[in-house]
């Protein structure tokens, strides 16, 4: 269908970005074509090594699986975008599709190596979300091609993650935001499959791999974390904007680095923790 | 002049009676249910997905009506304010609303209710940080919440949600 109405012609999922450019006139679709009346395509499912969220489900939807109590970060985020209203109405799918730069999902699901199962005329492919977004508002997704369903592979035994933004309200994208995932060895308690990312730093979600390749193989102290956060902000270059300047968000993310990776290093070790966004 | 656009007929069920009519494809469902429902509680205020005064329950979720296309509604059920009076009985939050003067200007008022019953249905005793969190997709510029935070505490514990104990 959406080959057949042309280039112009815009997927409306949750609606909750879309509506507002339209509004705006900042997206002018020629056509819309609706996913909502599409039954079973709303699913949080749970696989042997996977977690697949399927093109409708919402924030909500996957904020109240019990998936999301088994990968902590995945509730971190999906619990604090924006408001519950939003929330119930905006899908995952959709947010990652909009590639917005400050968007939540994008480096939460980049710790996670989240791939993305791809419909298009063309038929199925499975695309690593690292390749998925080319740059702000921009995927590598063609003009009828929607994403069918985001696919997690499932943190091994011993992980922990955490996801934090800091936003000015609850309605607002986030000033700045970091993800942390990893793993704590058994035997001598050192971090193992590091992923630090950080939202809202320039025109895409990026990973810090400087950082990731500091704390790897290391012992999760106060100072190693603190060193990690320091390099995670060397690799970050965010932008001045009416958000704040770019000094104020890397202080920001050096904050809230640190932080998410001592909240990751207690989940790894079993504890329980709630967070995610915070604002006053 | 433009050409005219052509209409879709819908069927939305509101607060249990259903209305059909025809929307043009771009009706937002908030001026559906304001101009051709008319029922003008639920309220128009930002019309950007930011302020919450047009919250109703869509298929018992809250959403922000002003930002959903009535034809998404076709076939569904929605709940307004004008549902929450049961046999000329205001429902415990109207009336903890009233009581603890949880309304100034009352603009905010019906999204506010929605948004507060779509919160105690899912958990029917919670905490203050619960609560804030709950209306926090909810702008109120004269109150300053307190006394909506306590009004829907006690509407809780009317509704037989115990409080739970404060951190």
């Amino acid at each position: 269908m959406l080959s057949q109405l042309g280039e112009e012609a815009k997927l409306l999922a949750g609606g909750q970005s879309l509506i507002p450019l339209m509004k705006l006139r900042l997206a002018q679709p020629s056509d819309l074509v609706d996913l909502n009346f599409i039954s079973g395509l709303d699913t949080v499912d749970k696989g042997s090594d996977e977690i697949a969220v399927g093109a409708l489900a919402r924030h909500s939807d996957v904020a109240d699986s019990d998936v999301s109590g088994q990968v902590p970060i995945l509730r971190d985020c999906a619990s604090g975008i924006a408001d519950i209203q939003v929330r119930n109405r905006g899908t995952v799918a959709g947010s990652l599709a909009e590639a917005d730069p400050s968007g939540d999902w994008t480096p939460v699901l980049l710790t996670l190596d989240a791939q993305l199962h791809c419909l298009g005329s063309q038929g199925s492919r499975m695309i690593a979300l690292e390749d998925f977004i080319e740059d702000a508002y921009s995927t590598v997704l063609q003009p009828a091609e929607v994403i069918r369903r985001v696919r997690i592979p499932i943190p091994p035994a011993g992980s922990g993650g955490a996801y934090l933004a800091f936003k000015r309200s609850a309605q607002v994208y986030a000033t700045a935001s970091a993800a942390v995932q990893l793993q704590l060895q058994l035997q001598d308690e050192t971090c193992r499959q590091v992923r630090i990312a950080l939202g809202c730093v320039g025109l895409t979600a990026a990973r810090a791999t400087q950082a990731e390749d500091f704390l790897s193989g290391k012992h999760p102290s106060a100072e190693n974390l603190a060193s990690a956060a320091e390099a995670a902000v060397e690799d970050a270059q965010p932008v001045s904007d009416v958000k704040g300047s770019a000094a104020y968000k890397k202080t920001l993310l050096r904050a809230l680095v640190r932080r998410a990776a001592e909240r990751a290093v207690r989940r790894a070790r079993g504890e329980q923790l709630e967070g995610g966004h915070e604002y006053v | 002049m433009s050409e005219a656009i052509p209409t879709v007929p819908i069927e939305v069920k509101i607060n249990g009676e259903a209305c059909r009519d025809k929307v043009e494809p771009r009706t937002l469902l908030v001026d559906f249910i304001r101009q051709q429902a008319c029922l003008t509680g639920t309220h128009v205020g930002c019309e950007t997905t930011y302020c919450g005064a047009c919250t109703v329950l869509l298929n018992g979720r809250s959403v922000k009506s002003c930002t959903v296309f009535a034809v998404q509604a076709d076939q569904g059920e929605v709940q307004t304010v004008e549902g929450l009076e049961q046999d000329g009985q205001l429902h415990p939050l109207q009336k903890a609303f009233s009581r603890e003067h949880a309304l100034q200007c009352g603009y905010c008022t019906p999204g506010l209710l929605m948004s507060a019953l779509h919160l105690l249905q899912r958990n029917p005793c919670p905490s203050q940080s619960e609560i804030r969190k709950g209306i926090a997709g909810n702008l109120c510029r004269c109150t300053g919440y307190q006394n909506i935070i306590s009004a829907i505490e006690k509407a809780a514990q009317e509704m037989g949600g115990r409080k739970t104990a404060e951190e």
